[in-house]
């Protein structure tokens, strides 16, 4: 059958199973605007600015597993949504983004609204393509989509000249597909597995260090099945929270720059390392010479290039993480050896005295709301339960810390590239790939001042979101480094003008709270909770002096973090050496 | 230490910018890179001499890997090897400059492909070590013009980069 360039776009759309469509429109993809208005498989949903319709796909695709689809006009729109692009190219998110493109025979002549989409968005894709020929349209779209969801998953962009989705082709959408050029990895080296498995068995001090790769995999029950299986601690990166239930005996919290003291603490003294999907980045290790300067290091990752990168394996796996995962276990099984229980008794035992520092502590009692108080009051009233996205700054580190996430893909975060402005839309995409679900967005009046016209596009399509906003009327994140490092010269930083975000909450048509005193904070929350047909945005005013604690800072290792001043019983922070 | 690694990519016009780009922003050295098509005309070649630890020139191999564009590649390094690099010299060779200038493109091999009154264009081809040696030993006051192509390299053996 011929259809249009446009009308293959929405059908290849279509046979590829995508629900929804989140776009803007705009001259050169009118085409393809038009194509979907005479259809209704695919939903599109109308953001307020390209760059929300980038997160929200995002959204979308990390707490369902599905990939997330973006639909831009050319120029601005493309330039709009760079920035989800590479959001979702440091944290390896499946995106297939489509930015029209000016008409073919104007490509190169500065058109109006024309921008080099595949020049400004190379080095953040996965992968682009750039459609010369309307022939060629269909297998694009399909090996977008495979490139974008195998493998270490990541963004690709399909660029579409306006006048490629006017012509006419045969449409055929291919079942499947294989390309000479890309062929990921679908098998672990079997040695390497019964190496790494002989040093694991042998270890006296093991941690497991688990990232976002067991998340992006859907692997998480074969973590915890290998966890429990060995008894060893485990302990996650901030992508990969949710892997291991955080509420378990043998999980040690978060590690790295904001991590638990006896987290930190066993990667600086475990003598053997498994790693499996995180990628040592620099919040996680510190100073990479003080780095674990005992361990033997196994590093289990789909793509070789996350491997030595920045710390050096001794066994390196390379592979997909479920699998490998699967071949340990049963590797284990069939070998009849047991861990050393010995020295596991020891090891866990010098784990609970660090355990014992308390290092997440705060004070319960003060007169103002703790951020710590709300996201842990967040926590006790959705059970544990939600979906909980953030944006950057203190209050995404405070949900990491105090929401325990005990199933993946609820806990929906920028991490890699750290983007304000990320957990409203995402927010969105969540509660889309799951209606029935509580969805919260615990953010920062910083943060969501940066992509608060979305909730215009809750309102239009009834997403009864939760909004957390921990208002500390500071760039919290940045005025705690000035604390900490620019002798308290606290250089814009702080926000004069702040507008009544409750007002604004209900010019967009929802509900809006304020809350000033701890005593409120559990009502509150439960008032927005109960309601599930309208989204609440829930101004929380915080304690402004708060900071993240425990923190290792630039430079230092694992051994010489921060903790907060209530561990010490006094008011100097301690760095321990 | 050098490295000269050897890529079959896909003959699509992004392959170029994607590998230039993966150098310059991972601020990884180049020295030369050349590329044309091959027999087969949906593969391009391209030899890119690079330099650096071996921690940095693992990483360089993963990450040109990892470019979809990429088909396979080679460290010609690591095994034996060929490599060639060729060279325009423009020289000004005029009265008894001519003779000596003979006589080095005869020590070193090389062709003179073009000539005027004042001028030599000298053709040089070899590895980089001997052009540059060509390039000391005329005087440098001659020299007009050096046009380098980057260094071609191939396996020595049976074995060849191919699908
Ligand atoms: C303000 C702020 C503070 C932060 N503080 C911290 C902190 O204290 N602690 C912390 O941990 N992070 C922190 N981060 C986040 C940090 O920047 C990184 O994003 C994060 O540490 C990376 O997580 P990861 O190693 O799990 O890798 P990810 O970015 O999640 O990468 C996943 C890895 O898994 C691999 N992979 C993908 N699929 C598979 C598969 N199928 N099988 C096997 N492997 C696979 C990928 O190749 C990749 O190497 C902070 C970020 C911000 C913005
Ligand atoms: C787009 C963007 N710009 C700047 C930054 C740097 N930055 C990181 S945290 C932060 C402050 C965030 O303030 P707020 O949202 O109020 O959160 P708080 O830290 O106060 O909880 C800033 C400016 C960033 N991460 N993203
Ligand atoms: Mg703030």
């Amino acid at each position: 059958m011929e259809l249009t360039g446009a009308d293959i776009v929405v059908k290849a759309l279509a046979d590829e199973g995508v629900e929804y469509i989140f776009g803007y429109p705009g001259g050169a993809a009118l085409h393809i605007y038009d194509a979907l208005y005479r259809q209704d498989t695919v939903k599109h949903i109308l953001a307020r600015h390209e760059q929300g319709a980038g997160h929200a796909a995002d959204g979308y695709a990390r707490s369902c597993g599905k990939p997330g689809v973006v639909l831009v006009t050319s120029g601005p729109g493309a330039t709009n949504v760079v920035t989800p692009v590479a959001t979702a190219h440091m944290d390896s998110i499946p995106l297939v983004v489509i930015t029209a493109q000016v008409p073919s025979h104007l490509i190169g002549d500065d058109a109006f609204q024309e921008v080099d989409s595949i020049g400004i968005t190379r080095p953040c894709v996965k992968h682009n393509f750039l459609v010369k020929d309307v022939r060629d349209l269909a297998t694009t779209i399909k090996k977008a989509f495979y490139v974008a969801t195998s493998g270490r998953p990541g963004p690709v962009v399909i660029d579409i000249p306006k006048d490629i989705t006017a012509e006419k082709a045969e449409y055929i959408y291919p079942k499947s597909l294989s390309m000479r050029s890309y062929q990921p990895v679908t098998q672990g080296h079997s040695g390497q597995i019964r190496k790494a498995v002989q040093v694991l068995l042998a270890a006296k001090r093991p941690v497991i260090y688990t990232g976002g790769g067991i998340i992006l995999s859907d692997c998480s029950d074969k973590l915890a099945e290998l966890v429990r299986l060995l008894g060893y601690p485990c302990t996650n990166t901030l992508m990969g929270l949710g892997a291991y239930p955080a509420d378990d005996p043998l999980f040690l919290g978060m590690l790295g720059m904001h991590g638990t003291y006896e987290a930190n603490l066993a990667m600086h003294e475990c003598d053997v390392m498994l790693c499996i999907g995180a990628r040592f980045d620099d919040r996680v290790t510190g100073d990479t010479n003080k780095f674990s300067p005992y361990a033997k290091i196994i590093h289990v990752d789909i793509d070789p290039s996350s491997i030595s990168k920045t710390i050096s394996a001794d066994i390196p796996v390379v592979g997909p993480a479920g699998v490998i995962l699967e071949e340990m276990i049963s590797q284990i099984k069939d070998s009849g050896r047991k861990p050393d229980a010995e020295a596991m008794q020891k090891w866990w035992h010098q784990i609970d005295g660090w355990r014992k520092i308390d290092c997440l502590d705060y004070d319960r009692e003060s007169e103002l709301i703790k951020p710590q108080f709300v996201v842990e009051k967040l926590y006790e009233v959705t059970k544990g339960d939600a979906f909980v996205t953030s944006d950057v700054g203190q209050h995404q580190m405070f949900a990491a810390q105090y929401y325990k996430f005990s199933k993946p893909r609820r806990w929906i975060n920028s991490g890699g590239l750290g983007t304000m402005g990320f957990g409203l839309p995402a927010a969105m995409g969540v509660q889309l790939a799951h209606p029935d679900e509580t969805v919260a967005c615990v953010t920062g009046e910083g943060s969501i001042q940066m992509c608060l016209q979305e909730l215009s596009t809750c309102k239009q399509y009834d997403l009864p979101l939760n909004i957390v906003n921990l208002n500390n009327r500071y760039l919290g994140m940045v005025r705690q480094w000035q604390e900490f490092f620019y002798d308290r010269r606290y250089s814009h930083s702080y926000m004069d003008a702040l507008p009544d975000l409750v007002k604004l909450a209900e010019g967009y048509g929802h509900i809006g709270i304020r809350i000033e005193k701890p005593a409120d904070v559990e009502g509150a929350l439960k008032e927005a909770l109960s309601d599930k047909s309208r989204l609440y945005f829930l101004d929380f005013i915080t304690d402004q002096t708060e900071n993240v604690y425990p923190m290792i800072a630039a430079g230092k290792g694992h051994h010489e973090m921060h903790l907060s001043p209530r561990n010490n019983g006094d008011d100097e922070e301690r760095e321990l050496a | 230490m050098r490295h000269i690694i050897s890529i079959l990519l896909e003959n699509e016009s992004g392959a170029l910018s994607r590998v230039a780009g993966l150098f310059s922003a991972r601020g990884y050295n180049i020295e030369s890179l050349t590329v044309a098509p091959t027999e087969d005309p949906s593969l391009s070649r391209m030899t890119l001499v690079t330099s650096g630890t071996d921690k940095v020139v693992e990483q360089i191999k993963k990450q040109l890997n990892k470019l979809i564009d990429v088909v396979k590649l080679v460290d010609l390094v690591e095994n034996e090897h060929v490599e060639r690099e060729i060279s325009l010299i423009k020289v000004r060779a005029a009265g008894n400059l001519r003779d000596e200038v003979n006589r080095m493109v005869e020590i070193f091999r090389g062709r003179i492909v073009d000539v005027t009154d004042t001028s030599y264009t000298i053709e040089l081809t070899g590895s980089c070590d001997k052009i540059d040696a060509f390039l000391k030993a005329v005087p440098n006051d001659t020299i007009i013009e050096v046009v380098r192509s980057g260094v071609l390299g191939i396996a020595r053996g049976e074995k060849g980069l191919r699908l």
